[in-house]
């Protein structure tokens, strides 16, 4: 698995997509991960750092897509071209890829890992849900995706065939994938402030245990927790 | 010397940031374990960090089994935290892990802001420990406190052999339209920038009190070699990172190198030579 860095690296540009913002940064050597693993990006002005979904990987760009819901994420969504932020990552765990019947399912902002997974497993089937038509722009990132709108809920879209499911999105939604496919993965969200297991903000509860989502997740039932997070010099190199 | 503040590096998930440090220091450990507090534990303020993490821990007896086999095969020196709700729950823990030849210190955490304070005294609780452990024990002390110095003499004599000043100050966020406490237990820990101050006036105090006798670990915002050099300045004797982790996982290399060409800026051939300046009369 590739090893976490710390960069400094220029943004190439951002677009508005809809609400959501794609910010590209220069990729500069950096390894892009899985699909449904993440990044934490530093925000000028605020301590924390913020993570997010890789969501497009290109040759020279690693590039973000953003939900202004907050402080940090507004900043984040008008950065400009040249300016410089860091990032550290890949973080955490992210989807499996190799299934045999694949179905991404993606509610709201939770498309974001959806294009680099779509780009990585080949163009599988798609299904996303928003809760408006501006939200709903951001499904032209997924080829071949199948959208809905509220109050069709995208859980009505899984067809009634056993499928391979990936799912992103808001916790009530994840839920209900998890109902209709047990052994969905799912990709879920907490609050971070360091990303790689020292803080315990990020805490859920996980068959009854107290676990750590950045260490654990944030897809659970995906790829088996690896440890530790920040490997050592030696095994960098190996990596 | 420079140390992580408890709870802020795991050193099995990241060993290379462990290994960076002169000792690691361990999350608080307490006899039972803790699920911690509800989400979110996290929120954000202009000038530091609240959290509410509550003291999430296996317990001791998982932590002995588990955790601290793999933290003796990182083969540096170690410290753990330790916590409880009396005394008789700190003894316990410290029995339980003093056993340990590897554990280099116990760090007595007496000041948790996430959990209701310890019905005991400070000093009380340090007697207990000294009754059943022969290691150093740090006797970490709670910036609330209105005489800090007056609670250091006092746990000296109950027989630590050192201070860790301080922990988190408590504080509160309300979200921007509820008007609602951002974190689910309401109040948290402040920690980051803002507690520079008051690290240094505590860290100032119980070396004057102390005079200077016993080792002290200064803990509070430090970000720069600068910042670390004024704690030692104050009386500190070792310097320990805590929330500045979060985001730069190089830190302690580069507090070192700075506070080492900081003490050099100012006539001081080692950072440890500058111990207690700020209480000496300048020549002149
Ligand atoms: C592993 C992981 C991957 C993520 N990937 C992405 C991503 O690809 N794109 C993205 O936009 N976000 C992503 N997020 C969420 C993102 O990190 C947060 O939205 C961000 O940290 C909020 O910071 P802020 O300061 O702007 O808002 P805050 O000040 O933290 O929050 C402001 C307000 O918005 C609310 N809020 C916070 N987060 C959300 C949310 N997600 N939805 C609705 N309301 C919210 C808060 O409760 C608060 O009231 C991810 C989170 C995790 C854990
Ligand atoms: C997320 C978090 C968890 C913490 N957990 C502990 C703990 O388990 N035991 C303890 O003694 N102090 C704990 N602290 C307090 C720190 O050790 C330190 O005293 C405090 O954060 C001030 O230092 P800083 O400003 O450099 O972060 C914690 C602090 C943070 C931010
Ligand atoms: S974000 Fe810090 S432990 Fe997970």
């Amino acid at each position: 698995m590739a090893s976490p860095r710390r960069e400094q690296r220029r943004v190439g540009g951002s677009e508005r997509i809809g609400l959501y913002t794609l910010l590209r940064l220069e990729r500069g050597g950096l390894e892009a991960g899985l699909p449904g693993q993440f990044f934490m990006l530093d925000v000028p002005g605020h301590i924390m750092p913020r993570p997010f979904s890789i969501c497009l990987a290109e040759k020279d760009e690693l590039a973000f897509l953003i939900n202004p819901v907050g402080p940090a994420t507004r900043v984040l969504c008008e950065l400009e071209r040249g300016q410089k932020i860091g990032l550290f990552g890949p973080l955490g765990n992210g989807f499996r890829t190799d299934v045999k019947r694949p179905l991404l399912v993606g509610g709201g902002i939770g498309v974001a890992p959806f294009p680099y997974a779509a780009q990585v497993m080949g163009n599988p089937p798609v299904v996303l849900g928003f809760r408006t038509a501006r939200q709903a722009e951001a499904a032209q990132l997924v080829p071949k995706a199948e959208v809905c709108i509220e109050p069709q809920l995208v859980t009505e879209l899984i067809p009634g065939v056993p499928m391979d499911v990936l799912a992103c999105g808001p916790e009530p939604m994840l839920h209900a994938v998890h109902a209709l496919v047990p052994d969905a993965q799912l990709a879920w969200e907490a609050p971070m402030a360091c990303g790689f297991g020292a803080c315990y903000g990020c805490v859920v509860e996980l068959d009854g245990k107290s676990r750590r989502l950045c260490v654990e997740g944030p897809v659970l039932n995906g790829r088996p927790p690896a440890l530790p997070l920040i490997d050592d010099e030696e095994e960098e190199a190996e990596a | 010397m420079i140390l992580n503040a408890s709870g802020c590096l795991d050193a099995l998930t990241a060993p290379r940031v462990a290994r960076s440090l002169d000792i690691y220091v361990a999350k608080t450990i307490t006899p039972e374990p803790m699920s911690g507090n509800p989400q979110p534990r996290l929120a954000e303020t202009d000038f530091g960090l609240l959290n509410s993490i509550g003291l999430q821990n296996p317990g001791v007896e998982s932590f002995c089994a588990e955790i601290l086999p793999r933290l003796e095969e990182l083969g540096m020196p170690f410290w753990i935290s330790v916590g409880g709700a009396n005394a008789a729950d700190y003894a316990r823990v410290c029995e339980r892990i003093g056993e340990r030849e590897s554990v280099s210190a116990l760090e007595l955490n007496l000041s948790c802001p996430n959990v209701d304070p310890a019905a005991a005294g400070a000093a009380e609780i340090v007697a207990a420990c000294r009754a059943v452990s022969d290691k150093p024990l740090y006797a970490k002390l709670s910036p609330h406190l209105p005489d800090v110095a007056e609670v250091a003499t006092g746990v000296i004599e109950a027989g630590a052999s050192g201070l860790t000043l301080v922990n988190s100050l408590r504080g509160l966020v309300l979200d921007e339209w509820t008007l609602e406490p951002r974190l689910g237990r309401g109040v948290g820990g402040y920690s980051g920038a803002a507690m520079r101050p008051v690290a240094l006036a505590a860290v100032y105090l119980c070396y004057e009190a102390t005079k200077g006798a016993v080792p002290i670990v200064g803990v509070g915002g430090v970000q720069n070699g600068k910042q670390a050099l004024d704690l030692i300045a104050a009386g500190a004797s070792a310097v320990a990172l805590g929330s500045v982790l979060f985001g730069d996982l190089e830190a302690p290399e580069r507090v070192r190198t700075e506070l080492e060409q900081e003490a050099l800026a100012r006539g001081f051939e080692r950072p440890g030579e500058a111990r207690g300046a700020a209480h000496r009369p300048s020549a002149g």
